[in-house]
């Protein structure tokens, strides 16, 4: 479903990425997971060209979307991403939110946008907050509306960066049950997070990365038991304490 | 002697209401085809001073730096003095669109780049995101949202840019300020003519001016 060949990323003098190669099948749950600054964020960004590679390729779905002619707000429409931030539109309420671009970019009608927004806001819990706007919301529900809103592009690929990360602990579990709900389906997901319980429980790949390299991948098991490198162990014994 | 205000001058004032009348309508429409190019202009060259592509940022720039420290005067007279000789004739209507709205379509730039750059960067990201291109997420999601806060400061700008037309009157504009004078300065009745004249312009001004201070006030209020 994605494939990424020996992808560099400079920003100026900066080598952020070096050589990444990835691929990750339809259907398949991958985690990323490193240091901060090593290029986790860079690398999703590329999958839906928020950055563009320096050098090599990026397949989705079987288009080359570095390719120069690349139609990528195509490829976008089915690429959702959910930011750490949520950036939700707060000049609309939740429910416009989850219908604006299906009705604007994908053409489908109001009322069958809105029917299946508000289906995917009762799926996260939050159907009565349908007319509010998203500054009246908690940030773990604003997140969850985030998935919602992504959700309703009927999206073939979903990327979460580091979604749970600006939340309050009491707030982060809802949204991990979201995504661990979604995870049951053939959605193929691409998650920048900490959270190893979640990575745990859906990852079919882990990928530590490290100064811009994936320095080691495998399934979670492989993570909990024997990591091979120091700098692996070191973060893992980090983050788990 | 009779005074400047003395009772006759009214009332040749009244007389000529048309000659006002005219001046009045010619200011209005002169600022709302103005304020619509000033508008156009400054969203143009506001969001050309959001981009990243460095000439954007230049073009914007000079257009900027370039209109806001030359005086209205001396643009006014370049394009109805200076043009002719380069055989470009453009009737004194014209001119003061142009004059107004491309002077003011520089501050508006500010106003709008300002706007824009105070929308956080993941807005865009967001709407990108879900296949927006540049300008549909321009104007389904940055746009409306920098509005809200360049409302009061665009409103400032329509109420200069009505007060500006009367710099026109230097070449012979047929606006307000033009007709007040000319109608003075046959009988000198001065005084009537500038106070209904100014009265006028306030009469335009005041309650957009009064209609930014509110907005401002309740932005301040919900932010
Ligand atoms: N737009 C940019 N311009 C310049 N440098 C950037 C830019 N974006 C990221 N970087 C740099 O690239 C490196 C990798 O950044 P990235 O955001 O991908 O790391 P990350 O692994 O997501 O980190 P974090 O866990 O803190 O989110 C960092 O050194 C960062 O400072
Ligand atoms: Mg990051």
């Amino acid at each position: 479903m994605i494939k990424v060949q020996g992808v560099n990323k400079f920003f100026g003098p900066l080598h952020v990425l070096k050589e990444i190669n990835l691929n990750v099948d339809s259907g398949e749950k991958v985690v990323v997971i490193g240091p901060s600054g090593s290029g986790k964020s860079t690398l999703i960004r590329c999958m839906n060209l928020l950055e563009t590679p320096s050098t090599g390729q990026i397949v989705v779905d079987g288009v080359d979307i570095t390719a120069p002619k690349a139609p990528i707000t195509k490829v976008r429409e089915s690429v959702a991403m959910v930011f750490q931030q949520f950036n939700l539109y707060p000049h609309k309420t939740v429910l416009e939110n989850l219908t604006l671009a299906p009705t604007l970019i994908k053409k489908i009608s109001r009322d069958e946008a809105s029917e299946s927004g508000l289906a995917f806001l009762e799926r996260v819990g939050l159907r009565e907050k349908a007319d509010a706007y998203p500054a009246q919301l908690s940030g773990g529900q604003q997140q969850r509306v985030a998935i919602a809103r992504a959700l309703n592009m009927r999206p073939t690929v979903m990327l979460f960066d580091e979604p749970t990360s600006a939340l309050d602990p009491e707030m982060i579990q809802e949204v991990l049950d979201v995504m661990v709900d979604l995870a049951k389906e053939g959605i193929t997901m691409v998650v920048v997070t900490h959270e190893m319980g979640f990575a745990k429980q859906v990852a079919d790949q882990v990928i530590f990365m490290d100064g811009g390299t994936i320095l080691e991948k495998g399934s979670p098991e492989h993570f909990f038991t024997n990591p091979e490198h120091d700098r692996t162990k070191l973060f893992l014994s980090r983050i788990l304490r | 002697m009779p005074g400047p205000f003395a009772g006759f001058k009214w009332l040749a004032l009244v007389n000529d209401w048309s000659v006002f009348a005219e001046g009045f309508i010619q200011t209005i429409l002169l600022s709302a085809l103005g304020l619509t190019l000033a508008l156009g202009l400054g969203i143009f060259f506001g969001l050309l001073g959001t981009s990243h592509v460095k000439l954007f940022k230049l073009l914007n720039r000079v257009y900027v730096e370039f209109i806001q420290n030359t005086p209205l005067v001396i643009q006014i007279f370049f394009l109805y003095h200076g043009l002719p000789h380069l055989g470009i004739m453009l009737p004194v209507f014209v001119v003061g669109v142009l004059g107004v709205g491309v002077y003011h379509g520089a501050y508006i730039a500010e106003v709008i780049r300002a706007g824009v750059e105070s929308v956080p960067k993941g807005q865009l990201e967001a709407a990108y995101s879900q296949g927006f291109s540049y300008w549909g997420a321009m104007i389904h999601i940055v746009l409306p949202q920098a509005k809200r806060i360049s409302y009061p400061p665009l409103t400032n700008q329509a109420v200069n840019l009505i007060k500006n037309t009367s710099v026109l009157a230097m070449v012979a504009g047929g606006e307000l300020m033009y007709h007040a004078d000319s109608w003075s300065s046959t009988n000198l009745y001065y005084g009537p003519s500038y106070v209904v004249t100014g009265l006028l312009y306030l009469s335009l001004c005041f309650p957009l001016a009064t209609f930014a201070k509110r907005m401002e006030r309740k932005l301040e209020v919900s932010s």
